[in-house]
């Protein structure tokens, strides 16, 4: 169950892509252990605010705070935000020419100064996690989809973050595979993981999600737990898109 | 029953019917054809008469001149002198291992299994251990100032110091013209402009003439360091262009997922991009050694003895005036002879790198 405590906070977030307003006053709450869904039309402006959280995206104006320290332009914020949140993307983005062994020993060993024994100790009991263990010595090329985004799953987890973002993991994704990210996902979940999910997967928002954010034209529509969001969507926009995502 | 013609008749098997539908199958192509023809008859039997029957392969400048056709011997008699310079004679094994060392530098480094941070650190030994053979002074060899190199080796040590030596700064560009930073983006523009907007010639003249003027009372840099230098500044910015177009070609989510994970700049640059990047960057990079290969040669207008110009000291003995062509077809063979495999190879590197085995 999610604690008082809130972990990510953001005020009145405001952001600009030139002179497209793509966030325009987002606030929103996370409490530690707490799993939120965010759903919304393509370019909602869900990826870029999830993105502004490990400051991938700078933000103009408002303020973010994660785990007490204020995003600035500051380095030092930023690399002590960055140390303690994990992200997936839909891309995976493995690094193609490391072993997958090598992606999840590498900020382990450059970043946290970890010894390489100790890293590699690390990365194989994740990949056991995600039961991809006897593709430690092969290339991301050389797996399937699905292998890809698990081994991407497990290299953010070996830096041990408190929280984990995640970009549509399973967008890019055959569907016989969706599951196999989800279990992981779910598993996760369990544990107690800080999660903030963009997903267009309503069963996973159903089983797991503490609280759904939902997005329109870079602003924040409303939020709700799963059950009422669901069940008694209250704004017009929101009816009109669990209409059209449920038809299909 | 008279089986209709079959398209496929080749030039051997049916000649009259080849000939009729590739080489006389319009007025235009049939008199071009027998232009082709009348220009092969014109110029083939005298080129091999003078190339081959009529030439002397061994003999003195007296029989050469008897016979009339090429002086392959002036050749023979010369090319010590057209390979090495003007080296001294008994220290010519030197030079020899030298442009030996360089053949096996250039074909380790040809397989992409070799592509691997160490082959930039052999490529610096391999030119370490050329600089110790060539000057010598210590292990009993014998000194040679630099200004007694010549020849083959003296190209090869121009251009690929070159190449190797602008790659760190080259890098240092490209990844400059990309960064946030404005004054260093713009700085990184500036040399890379400047650089690709003037001729090597007169980078030359500026390295042999001008700089020294600019060096305090009693400093001298002699004028081979000075040519090389040169080069390499010159070089970086063509390289450093090389290098940004294999960044261009790393998806922005290698950079990102780099960052998510909490790695710096630097580590981000070294661990995950420069290594995906800078193996795109080898098959433009052989065009560019071909490219300086060739240019080097222009350091005979600043009196250095490359290749080019110590063919032309060959041909300045009195003795042997007069085979210029000789000498020069012996030179292009070698120039030819390092720049045509180099163009096959990156021929087969295109080829590979299409079929994404790279
Ligand atoms: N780097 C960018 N430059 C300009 N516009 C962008 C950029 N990234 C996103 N946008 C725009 O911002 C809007 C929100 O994008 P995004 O956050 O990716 O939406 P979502 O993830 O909800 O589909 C879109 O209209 C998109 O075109
Ligand atoms: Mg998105």
């Amino acid at each position: 169950m999610p604690s008082d405590e809130i972990v990510i906070a953001l005020r009145d977030v405001n952001k600009w892509y030139g002179s497209f307003h793509a966030l325009r006053d987002v606030s929103l709450a996370v409490h530690r252990g707490e799993r939120v869904v965010v759903a919304g039309p393509s370019g909602s402006g869900k990826s870029t605010m999830i993105r502004c959280i490990n400051r991938l995206e700078e933000h103009q104006a408002g303020a973010i705070t994660v785990n007490g320290v204020e995003l600035t332009s500051d380095v030092k914020s930023v690399e002590a935000v960055r140390r303690d949140v994990g992200m997936v993307f839909q891309q995976f983005n493995l690094f193609p020419h490391l072993t997958v062994l090598e992606n999840l020993t590498l900020a382990p060993i450059w970043v946290k100064k970890m010894r390489r024994s100790e890293a590699t100790d690390l990365a194989m009991s994740y990949l056991t996690r995600v039961k991809i263990r006897e593709h430690a010595d092969k290339y991301p090329g050389q797996l399937s989809g699905g292998q890809q985004q698990r081994v991407a799953i497990a290299r953010s987890l070996c830096m041990k973050p408190s929280i984990m973002l995640f970009d549509e993991p399973t967008s890019a994704l055959d569907p016989e595979m969706i599951k196999e990210v989800l279990d992981v996902m779910v598993e996760l979940a369990e544990d107690g993981m800080t999660m903030v999910c963009v997903t267009h997967e309503m069963g996973f928002a159903r089983q797991v999600a503490d609280s759904v954010v939902f997005m329109a034209e870079g602003q924040i529509v409303e939020t709700a737990p799963p059950a009422e969001f669901f069940a008694h969507p209250k704004e017009e926009r929101t009816r009109q898109f669990l209409s059209q995502i449920i038809r299909h | 029953m008279a089986a209709p013609l079959p398209l496929s008749g080749g030039l051997l098997s049916r000649p009259l019917a080849w000939s009729r539908r590739h080489l006389f199958n319009s007025p235009t192509n049939a008199v071009m054809t027998v232009v082709v023809l009348w220009l092969l008859w014109a110029t083939i039997p005298p080129v091999v008469d003078w190339a081959l029957l009529k030439a002397v392969w061994v003999g003195d400048p007296a029989a050469c001149r008897a016979a009339g056709g090429a002086c392959w011997a002036f050749v023979g008699q010369k090319y010590r002198l057209i390979l090495f310079g003007i080296y001294p004679y008994e220290e010519q094994w030197r030079p020899l291992l030298a442009i030996v060392l360089f053949i096996v530098l250039m074909l380790v480094s040809a397989h992409p299994a070799s592509w691997r941070r160490w082959l930039f650190w052999l490529w610096l030994s391999g030119l370490a251990l050329v600089a110790l053979l060539m000057w010598g002074g210590v292990a009993g060899l014998p000194f040679v100032a630099n200004d007694r190199w010549g020849g083959l080796p003296l190209t090869l040590v121009l251009s690929t110091s070159g190449i190797v030596l602008s790659f760190p700064l080259a890098v240092l560009l490209a990844l400059g013209r990309r960064s946030r930073l404005p004054a260093v983006r713009a700085a990184s523009i500036a040399y890379i402009e400047l650089w690709r907007g003037v001729p090597l010639v007169s980078v030359l003249f500026m390295a042999s003439i001008m700089f020294p003027l600019f060096l305090p009372e009693g400093v001298t840099i002699d004028k081979l360091l000075r040519a090389q230098l040169g080069i390499i500044l010159f070089t970086a910015a063509y390289v450093a262009e090389a290098v940004r177009g294999g960044l261009q070609a790393i998806p922005r989510g290698q950079a990102e997922a780099a960052e998510a994970l909490g790695l710096g700049y630097w580590q981000k640059t070294r661990l995950i991009i420069l290594p995906q990047a800078l193996r795109l960057v080898i098959p433009p990079l052989v065009g560019q050694f071909i490219t300086t290969f060739k240019d080097t040669s222009l350091v005979i207008i600043i009196g250095l003895y490359d290749l080019l110009s110590s063919t032309k000291v060959a041909l300045s003995d009195p003795q042997w005036r007069g085979f210029y062509v000789e000498g020069y077809i012996a030179a292009a063979g070698i120039y030819f002879l390092f720049t045509f495999s180099m163009s096959r190879y990156s021929q087969y590197l295109e080829r590979r790198l299409n079929r994404g085995r790279i």
